[in-house]
């Protein structure tokens, strides 16, 4: 039982990071119906950002918990001008094409931002540094760590924090006007392109924290590490219902419990057929089952077939 | 429409993955390093030196590692100038990129096999190396790996297939071996399912059940993943008291970390592929009072090792992490090769590349008929403080051979002793008939003691043979 237990935490946990980078997937494409997929890239850099930050601070001799503070703040920041950088440049030029030229740019963009970041930080990996106390709790036989308990809590914090922003605030309403009809929304008044641009910087800022969370939690970063994961999380918002922000909580939690469960007992369940190594097709298994029968995701909504 | 955005979803998730094969490709020109200028006026032989290493994904600091060391070779060979055939050789470098992707592995190969060539070092990993080493086999290319060490790449009969180092049967074995002096009982093996974690790991479990090790369970990753806690918590309900690991650092060193994170006490072991700077980089302090094994001997206690870190330090302004002395040795391997040949044909130098007996960095270099390292001996390694820390060398130098050797010696000497002594006896008997038999007999029985002893001689170094062979 305490295994169980045990493997239903690695999996809350790891489902929490696919979904604070579903979050900024959904967040995106509720208003503008593009599947940014260049938003795992954003997360790396948010990482790999916070480690040049962090280390170089904590060499210099400043306190930790102020350097790692330092580092998530340049890390969100250089992740809000690369995401207005993106939008500026790649998509909004695009936003009259039709729909399959803004993804086939998004492909690009991942893969030049990959190869820059090579380019930046080289092809080794590099080791995030230590921002929090090591504390190590046990309950039920089941071990886990202040990192984890703060991933999901920071991942529920920020999915309350955007509903709050885009049904309570100004901005939100706007948003949500775009995301229903552009055209009608800029005839009230609305400036679409700040409205995009918006939600590119706020997507983006949510990468970077994302990024700092799976930095802080492997302790290891890399220029591709944001290929699979961007993937995962790509999946796990379609798995909730793409565009749904409650939705792409839900699925990135229920895809890190099943991977989770997956790679525990898939040798058990095979017989021996199938190896814990297979862990990653559970993930695309979801995706493909959820759309052959549930195309629109578990709280699908009509922002799942708008443009 | 909704039908619509699920067909374009899926084929975007599909073009993504693909296009992750395609974006490996990119970096390859950037790595390639660029030709030196040469000089018009004397004609030169340009050899055409084929290296294949992952230059991108997660084993790109090793791929670079690997490529280093063959560039310092290329760098020293031209310096020194060689002459063949009574034309100045011009060594250049093809640098190839694989990925560590075994499909990728091959298109490179048909790439150097098409640019024709003269010898390729490389690959890196075995599960590149094994389907490359088909091609190069087919076209006649020489080939030398640096730390490729399945045993598979070897055993396929190509007679175009090398390696400067001990394979993972030996490896294995040794692990083994050191698991059960340990004093260790039970051992859950995790292996990344490449030819060289799985080879390793097989190994590994062979020799540890033959010692009487349970093997409480066999777990998989990749050899791209980062997250273990699934795997470790199957683990930990097996209280195993030894993780084996079969795979590379980039899995390693976070593997080590979780473990500790998870409360699981039991030691972690693992091959070349985690015996880095770079995993207890990566493992923190997870990996301190850890073991790994290393094939050959540590730089420090070679002859010529100082000076080749001092070297390659000096060049690249970076650490060695693993076979870049290795690779050094196969392209000087390669090219002595070339030079007792006096050609750079393939089908010319390749019969001399498998009677090479060159004095390398990393050891004696000679093979064997199917091209693996004669006598590669493995060293065992602790983590300590941040560095790897030398405990022990298991097998090297043959030491079955050498005992063999001992006894055909043994025997030789009490052969020629009981020659003498029979010849003794006949001219003492020829000279004085009656009363110098007693003599004789005394002279005889003298020569029996000396029978008596070398054949004891043989007996113990009889003995000491059978002990090296259980050994190993």
């Amino acid at each position: 039982m305490d295994i169980f237990l045990q493997q239903i935490i690695n999996g809350l946990v790891q489902g929490s990071i696919y979904a604070l980078v579903a979050l900024g997937y959904t967040m995106v494409y509720g208003i503008m119906g593009l599947i940014n997929f260049a938003h795992g890239e954003v997360v790396m850099i948010g990482t790999l950002v916070t480690i040049t930050v962090a280390s170089s601070l904590i060499k210099a001799g400043m306190p930790v918990a102020l350097a790692g503070l330092a580092g998530l703040s340049a890390s969100v920041l250089v992740c809000m001008a690369l995401g207005w950088g993106l939008e500026r440049i790649a998509y909004r030029p695009l936003r009259n094409a039709p729909r399959l030229t803004p993804l086939i740019t998004a492909i690009g963009m991942s893969i030049v931002l990959q190869n820059l970041a090579m380019m930046i930080w080289g092809r080794n990996y590099m080791t995030f540094p230590s921002l929090l106390p090591k504390v190590d709790f046990e309950f039920a036989g089941a071990n886990f760590t202040m990192i984890q308990v703060i991933i999901v809590l920071v991942s529920a914090a920020t999915m309350g924090g955007l509903l709050l922003l885009v049904y309570r605030t100004k901005l939100g309403m706007a948003m949500r006007a775009t995301a229903q009809n552009p055209a009608v929304a800029s005839l009230m008044g609305v400036n679409i392109n700040r409205v995009i641009a918006a939600a590119f910087i706020i997507g983006s800022a949510l990468g970077a924290l994302a990024g700092v969370m799976v930095g802080g939690y492997y302790e290891i970063a890399h220029y591709q590490m944001g290929f699979m994961l961007g993937l995962k999380a790509f999946t796990a918002a379609v798995l909730g219902g793409i565009g749904n922000l409650a939705g792409a909580m839900l699925g990135g939690i229920l895809l890190g419990i099943i991977e989770a469960l997956g790679a525990g007992y898939i040798g058990d369940l095979t017989g021996g057929f199938l190896g814990s190594h297979y862990q990653d097709i559970f993930a695309f298994v979801v995706l493909i089952v959820v759309l052959m029968f549930k195309p629109s995701g578990l709280f699908g909504e009509k922002t799942g077939d708008r443009a | 429409m909704r039908a619509k955005l699920s067909v374009v979803a899926l084929s975007v998730a599909a073009a993504f993955t693909l296009s992750a094969c395609g974006q490996k490709e990119a970096p390859k020109q950037a790595a390639t390093p660029a030709a030196p200028v040469t000089p018009a006026a004397k004609p030169e032989l340009v050899v055409k030196l084929g290296h294949v290493a992952p230059m991108t994904g997660p084993q790109a600091h090793l791929g670079k590692d690997n490529e280093n060391g063959a560039v310092l070779a290329i760098e020293e060979l031209n310096a020194k100038g060689m002459e063949i055939g009574g034309a100045k050789v011009k060594f250049e470098l093809l640098a190839e990129d694989d990925a560590a992707d075994p499909k990728q592995g091959a298109i490179v190969a048909q790439k150097l096999v098409d640019a024709k060539v003269n010898g390729v070092i490389g690959h890196l990993n075995s599960g590149t190396t094994i389907p490359a080493s088909k091609l190069y086999a087919d076209a006649g290319i020489p080939q030398i790996s640096g730390s490729a060490t399945n045993p598979k790449y070897t055993q396929q009969g190509f007679a175009t297939a090398f390696r400067v180092m001990a394979n993972d049967v030996q490896q294995g074995k040794s692990l083994g071996e050191f698991a059960v002096k340990q004093g260790l009982k039970t051992v859950a093996i995790v292996d990344d399912r490449t030819a060289y974690g799985q080879g390793l790991a097989d190994e590994f479990k062979k020799s540890a059940e033959a010692a009487g090790i349970k093997v409480v369970a066999s777990e998989y990753t990749t050899d791209k993943a980062t997250d273990f806690k699934a795997i470790l918590t199957k683990i930990k309900s097996t209280k195993a008291e030894l993780v084996f690991f079969g795979g590379m650092d980039a899995q390693g060193g976070p593997m080590a970390k979780q473990m500790k994170e998870l409360g699981i006490k039991a030691k972690f072991l693992g091959g070349d592929g985690v015996c880095t700077p770079e995993f207890m980089k990566l493992g923190g302090p997870a990996t301190e009072g850890q073991f790994c094994s290393l094939p050959g001997m540590p730089l420090e206690k070679l002859a010529k090792g100082p000076e080749f870190r001092e070297k390659f330090t000096k060049k690249f302004g970076a650490e060695i992490q693993l076979y870049a002395p290795y690779v050094y040795d196969a392209v000087m391997v390669m090219a002595d090769s070339m030079k007792r040949a006096d050609s750079v044909e393939a089908a010319k130098f390749l019969p001399m590349v498998g009677k090479t007996k060159f004095d390398g960095v990393t050891a004696m270099i000679e093979f064997d008929q199917v091209g693996d390292l004669k006598g590669g001996a493995i060293s065992i390694y602790q983590y300590k403080g941040g560095k790897l820390e030398y405990v022990e060398t298991l097998g090297g130098a043959n030491p079955v051979d050498s005992v063999k050797a001992d006894v055909k010696e043994a025997v030789a000497d009490v052969k020629d002793a009981a020659k003498a002594v029979a010849g003794a006896a006949t001219a003492v008997g020829a000279v004085a008939v009656g009363e110098a038999k007693e003599a004789a007999k005394a002279a005889a029985e003298a020569g029996k003691d000396a029978v008596k002893a070398g054949a004891e001689a043989v007996k113990s170094a009889a003995e000491a043979t059978k002990a090296a062979a259980e050994k190993k």
